[in-house]
């Protein structure tokens, strides 16, 4: 190791002109070797921002939430739509292809909290969406798109988690079953096994509710982070059962977000210490704390070629390229971008839209 | 009889007639030879009656004799030292304590170094050598038919005990090593274990004797300070005897209870020094104190009220002795009554030598676990009272230490004697002392034998804390050796996270008029907290801002309380008033010193007034000040290695000019210190008089000179500290004749504190007043002060003030060193 660390490092690039502050990030398109991806940011007046990441500007801007928090973005596999949750109860499916800005479908939602939902994809057109349910410790699924509730998952009476916080679908490689991990308000994380309607684990990881967590299939390891000053690892075992492997313990209470990147080398945290930390993944020994923001951070995002974007109550969004993914032998960060990518496709199809409005 | 008697006269008046005119070397010889009949063990001995005879009358006269004609040519009648070695056989065999009197006569007797001198010198080394010390005591326990006469066992007492001393002065310096007082003692204790075998052989044998010679002798040494020595030999000799047999156990008892009454002190603080633990004491002992008065004093208040440089383990076993039998358990409640009483009271408290009250209270601690829950409730009325009393006038003490231990006993003993009832818990810092203290309290295993008990305890207290870092040592080494060894293939390399800081949310105010109002009025407690965080710099960086609202500011910082638990918050607020005070010191001072002795404020407040002026002067007073930048928290991180970096890059680039620059000038190119004025003159009369005018007038809640002595102590510390504060001023006189005014009136005050500040003060007006002023303006007060540092140097009951008392001596006498040079051409 170096006598002397590397100084902290500056952030790649800044987008600035949310005008309110970032909730929600979300990378679309720019999977594996196919270049620039676009960024998507949610902010609290409602409006959805979609970036280049080349010009540094904001594309386009999707109005779908009547002036309400955007909470959650995310992209779904096939075609260019996208899934935005708002704090205006409702869950809106975008259509982005070839230009278009349009909502196809809207939802309901049920509960008024912070939860954001989640998605797995279950074939080409099919998706299971969860979200919170009705009952404030209600989680419910849905089938897509064709809105089908499939089932609710609420909590044994005795348990009294409160409300969940945080959500991730996922679906092991060895089994089709879902499983639905969800932290709640008491601090602990259940791991819930959809078709069954039966928590499998469940383990107390804070004692402040969790904010939001992040899963490692792959190494069937976890990282949550709460309201409290430590961020908690666990992992599940062969039975199904969660146990907390062990804590970190912060320098400022408050993690808003957490985000493992796609090559399972590094995680990063937003805090509401205004401070994104990044950490190695499998010793959880933290390799940088990067302030730039002057407000608390609400989350932060990976692309798949590495990038990692902040959000921030600052109305800022910044962009960090840390610990490059090194399997990848071109560098993507700073490399020329060919023009048939998913991203750009979009990119220049929005181009054309806008220039055509114009005229 | 009569026949045997008037035989043995005639032969032996013949043989001395004979040896005192003989010269002639065969008849010696034949004399002498048919003298030694006589002695027993010799062959062909006379009848036993004339032995006894010989032995009771003319042995004595006849070692004369041989004494008298001792010369190098009467010892070389015969060759091969013939002549000698059957002289010195009739010292050597004949009655050892008529031989080892006429020794030590003729030794005595001595007029300086001569031949017979030496020879008589080596002769009794012989006799020591030979073991023959223990027959003359031995010959004094038999006698207890027809003893001797109480004359001659004094004399032989004094003689046995003396010798050391009497050939130390005879031979000077060719004095022999069998003499010396630390060869001679532990020979004489040996010979005692011999004498008491012998005594308790012939008891065993129905004989009767008495050890009444032995305790003595053995009383003698220890009132010479010979105890060491002594019981060295003896305790661990008869601790093993009397394990297992009553008979040694009582001639040990026996032994002890006959040492005469002023010896017993000496004695008994030797025993319980050398003795391993209560049990090992109480057999040698028996029931002494119960026995004894005098005994019992020396056990139950002087070793305990009088006397303090005792190890703790001594104080242990002492006390245990008490515990250990019934009989003498009610001394130990009554000691313990005694002992809390003496650290209880206030005068004690205030007059008795901090190693005293340690002591007394190390006491009390062991006597509460030897004490039973009964014996305790039987008297806990009166030792409450005393406990109550004591625990109040030790928290009123001004010395940390004194409150220390006052905490810490009130604890144990209230635990003790009031299990019921709610524990009582102070908050001390864990330090050695307090460790040690409740080490005491904690009862003792009850161990069969202490011997092996104490040294078991102690490695293995020692142990646990070493055992306990090894048990956790490892598998943290070996998490981190893994965590590091994962990380060796990933190359990840952490940035630098120095800058990883707690958060402060709301923003610092930037105007000093802001904090005010912020502190003042401001509910929003992260605003509050940030604006005290941030004054001090502010204050710093804009005097004139600051100076514009001064005393306002003092005002606010003063009144301010903790109202959320701040970080540091007595630091922040010391800071910034002090601060303040450097920015605008004369109204700032002039209203700090006026509320010093105002109406409500609390003696922490008070004190708080103390320091800042304190520490305002002592930056003012500086040399060289200059606008300081902010002090950052001491409690904080180090600088971040940010600031570590910046000079980094300076020096590159100062080196870089130094090299692009051409210097026509040789030398270097330092710069002298720039010489500025203290800015402390002109001000330190507004901080100084109107501080010590006022002491003696006592208002409702604030009173100097009555119990509040805790600020009077700090007042007189912070009044000598701007004494010296002030040197090379104008002003420096004044204060200085004010000061030693001060003192006069406090000199004699109760308290160690106050009178430790009186003395610094007396140090530091010696150190800032010139000495020619000194000596002009305050002839008196010098004389004056000087008698009194004297007489307490010499007599304070506090380490500390003595100490004070001889620097300030010093001072005086350097004083007058540099005066007289310029006075004597």
């Amino acid at each position: 190791m170096a006598a002397s660390p590397l100084p902290p490092p500056d952030p790649r690039f800044v987008l600035r002109g949310t005008q309110s502050a970032v909730h929600a990030l979300h990378f679309f398109g720019g999977a594996k070797g196919q270049g620039q991806p676009l960024l998507l940011s949610g902010s609290l007046s409602g409006l959805v921002h979609i970036w280049s990441l080349q010009t540094r500007r904001a594309v386009a801007t999707l109005d779908g939430h009547r002036g309400q928090c955007v909470t959650w973005l995310h992209s779904l596999p096939q075609g260019h739509q996208l899934l935005s949750q708002g704090r205006d109860l409702k869950l809106c499916l975008w259509d982005l292809a070839e230009g278009r800005n349009a909502v196809v479908d809207s939802m309901r939602l049920e509960s008024m909290g912070f939860c954001r939902s989640t998605v797995l994809a279950r074939g080409q057109r099919h998706w299971m969406l969860a979200m919170p349910g009705r009952g404030s410790d209600e989680v419910q699924i849905l089938e897509m798109p064709s809105k089908t509730s499939v089932c609710t998952l609420k909590p044994e009476a005795d348990a009294k988690p409160g409300m969940p916080m945080c959500l991730e679908l996922w679906q092991a490689e060895s089994s089709p079953r879902p499983l639905l991990l969800a932290g709640y308000e008491d601090g602990s994380v259940a791991l819930w096994d959809v078709s069954e309607r039966k928590v499998c684990s469940r383990v107390a990881c804070h004692t402040e509710p969790v904010m939001g967590f992040d899963f490692d299939s792959q190494k069937a390891r976890g990282v949550s982070g709460s309201a409290e000053k430590a961020l908690a690892v666990w992992s599940l075992d062969e039975q199904q059962a969660l146990q907390v492997c062990k804590t970190h313990e912060l320098t400022n209470p408050g993690i808003a977000d957490v985000k493992i990147r796609p090559d399972r080398k590094i995680l990063a945290t937003a805090g509401w210490d205004h401070r994104v930390r990044v950490f190695h993944w499998r010793t959880m020994k933290p390799l940088a704390v990067l302030s730039f923001h002057s407000a608390t951070v609400h989350c932060v995002a990976f692309a798949a070629n590495g990038l990692l974007a902040a959000g921030s109550g600052d109305q800022r969004i910044s962009i960090w390229s840390l610990y490059p993914i090194s399997s990848d032998s071109s560098t993507p960060l700073s490399g020329h971008v060919e023009d048939t990518e998913d991203g750009q496709e979009l990119l220049m199809h929005r181009a054309e839209a806008r220039t055509s409005r114009k005229k | 009889m009569d026949p045997a008697r008037s035989a043995v006269r005639l032969t032996v008046r013949e043989a001395i007639h004979t040896l005192s005119s003989c010269e002639d070397g065969g008849r010696v010889l034949s004399t002498l030879g048919s003298l030694r009949r006589y002695l027993s063990g010799a062959e062909n001995p006379a009848l036993p009656g004339e032995q006894e005879e010989f032995a009771r009358v003319h042995f004595s006269a006849l070692l004369r004799c041989l004494v008298g004609r001792l010369s190098p040519g009467w010892l070389g009648l015969l060759p091969d030292g013939q002549v000698e070695e059957l002289w010195a056989s009739f010292f050597l065999e004949g009655p050892a304590d008529q031989a080892f009197l006429v020794l030590m006569e003729s030794i005595e007797g001595a007029a300086g170094p001569s031949f017979r001198l030496m020879k008589m010198a080596q002769l009794l080394a012989r006799f020591l050598s030979a073991g023959r010390m223990a027959a003359v005591m031995e010959g004094q326990c038999r006698q207890v038919t027809e003893p001797a006469s109480p004359l001659l066992q004094e004399t032989l007492l004094a003689k046995v005990v003396g010798l050391p001393d009497c050939l130390g002065n005879r031979l000077q310096r060719e004095n022999l090593d069998a003499f010396l007082p630390q060869n001679y003692f532990p020979l004489l204790g040996e010979e005692m274990m011999r004498a008491l075998h012998a005594v308790v052989d012939s008891l065993r044998g129905g004989w009767d004797c008495s050890v009444s010679f032995l305790s003595q002798v053995l009383g003698k040494a220890c009132v010479r300070g010979r105890q060491k020595e002594m019981l060295g030999v003896l305790v661990p000799r008869l601790t093993a005897l009397t394990q297992g047999s009553c008979l040694w156990q009582r001639v040990c008892w026996r032994l002890v209870e006959r040492v005469p009454d002023r010896a017993v002190e000496a004695l008994l603080t030797g025993l319980v020094e050398v003795a391993a633990g209560p049990e090992v004491l109480s057999r040698l002992l028996g029931n002494l104190v119960m026995k004894n008065k005098k005994a019992q004093f020396v056990m139950t208040r002087k070793l305990l009220f009088l006397q303090y440089q005792y190890s703790t383990p001594m104080l242990q076993s002492l006390l245990g002795y008490l515990a250990t039998d019934s009989q003498r358990r009610p001394l130990l409640v009554q000691a313990l009554k005694g002992l809390l009483e003496t650290w209880g009271s206030c005068s004690a408290i205030r007059h008795a030598p901090l190693a005293q009250q340690r002591y007394v209270s190390k006491a009390v601690l062991i006597c509460l676990a030897l004490l039973g829950e009964a014996e305790l409730q039987d008297s806990r009325d009166e030792l409450l009272t005393s406990l109550m009393a004591g625990v109040k006038s030790r928290l009123d003490s001004s010395l940390p230490v004194v409150r220390r231990l006052g905490m810490i006993v009130a604890e144990v003993a209230s635990a003790r004697l009031h299990p019921e009832g709610p524990p009582l818990k102070f908050q001390y810092e864990e330090d050695e002392l307090s460790r040690e203290m409740l080490a005491l309290a904690a009862p003792r295993p009850a161990a069969d034998s202490p011997l092996e008990a104490s040294p078991a305890v102690t490695p293995e207290a020692a142990e646990t804390p070493g055992s306990g870092s090894v048990d956790g040592g490892v598998p943290q080494a070996l998490l981190e050796g893994s965590g590091s060894d994962l990380d060796s293939d990933d190359e990840l390399v952490p940035y630098d996270m120095s800058g990883d800081q707690e958060l402060k949310k709301s923003k610092a105010p930037t105007y000093v008029r802001d904090c005010v109002e912020a502190l003042t009025s401001s509910e929003d407690w992260e605003r509050w907290e940030a604006a005290l965080r941030a004054l001090e710099a502010l204050v710093i960086r804009n005097p004139a801002a600051a100076r514009e609202v001064s005393v306002e500011l003092a005002k606010v910082l003063l009144h301010l309380e903790e109202k959320t638990s701040v970080e540091g918050f007595e630091g922040l607020r010391q800071r910034a008033l002090v601060a303040v005070v450097v920015t605008d010191p004369a109204p700032v001072a002039e209203y700090l010193t006026s509320q010093f002795y105002a109406l409500n404020f609390s003696l922490r407040q008070r004190m708080d007034i103390l320091d800042v002026l304190t520490l305002a002067a002592q930056e003012l007073s500086r040399p060289g000040r200059a606008p300081k930048a902010p002090q950052c928290d001491p409690r904080g991180p180090a600088p971040p290695p940010g600031s570590a970096v910046a000079p980094a890059w300076r020096a590159v680039v100062e080196e870089r000019i130094r090299n692009k620059t051409r210097r026509f000038s040789q030398g270097s190119a330092r710069q002298g210190r720039d010489a500025r004025a203290n800015q402390f003159s002109s001000v330190a009369g507004y901080f100084f008089f109107p501080l010590i005018q006022h002491f003696d007038r006592p208002l409702v809640t604030f009173d100097l000179l009555g119990e509040d002595q805790l600020v009077l102590g700090r007042l007189a510390h912070t009044l000598g500290a701007l004494m010296y504060l002030a040197v090379n001023t104008t002003v420096a006189v004044t204060m200085g004749k004010a000061l030693l005014e001060f003192v006069w009136t406090l000199r004699f005050h109760s308290d160690a504190y106050v009178r430790r500040g009186l003395l610094s003060a007396v140090s530091s007006v010696l150190l800032s007043v010139p000495a020619e002023r000194l000596l002009a303006d305050l002839p008196d007060e010098l004389l004056e002060t000087r008698s009194w540092l004297a007489d307490v140097a010499d007599r304070d009951a506090d380490e500390d003030c003595r100490m004070l008392a001889v620097k300030a001596l010093l001072l005086l006498e350097k004083l007058r060193d540099r005066l007289l040079p310029l006075a004597s051409p």
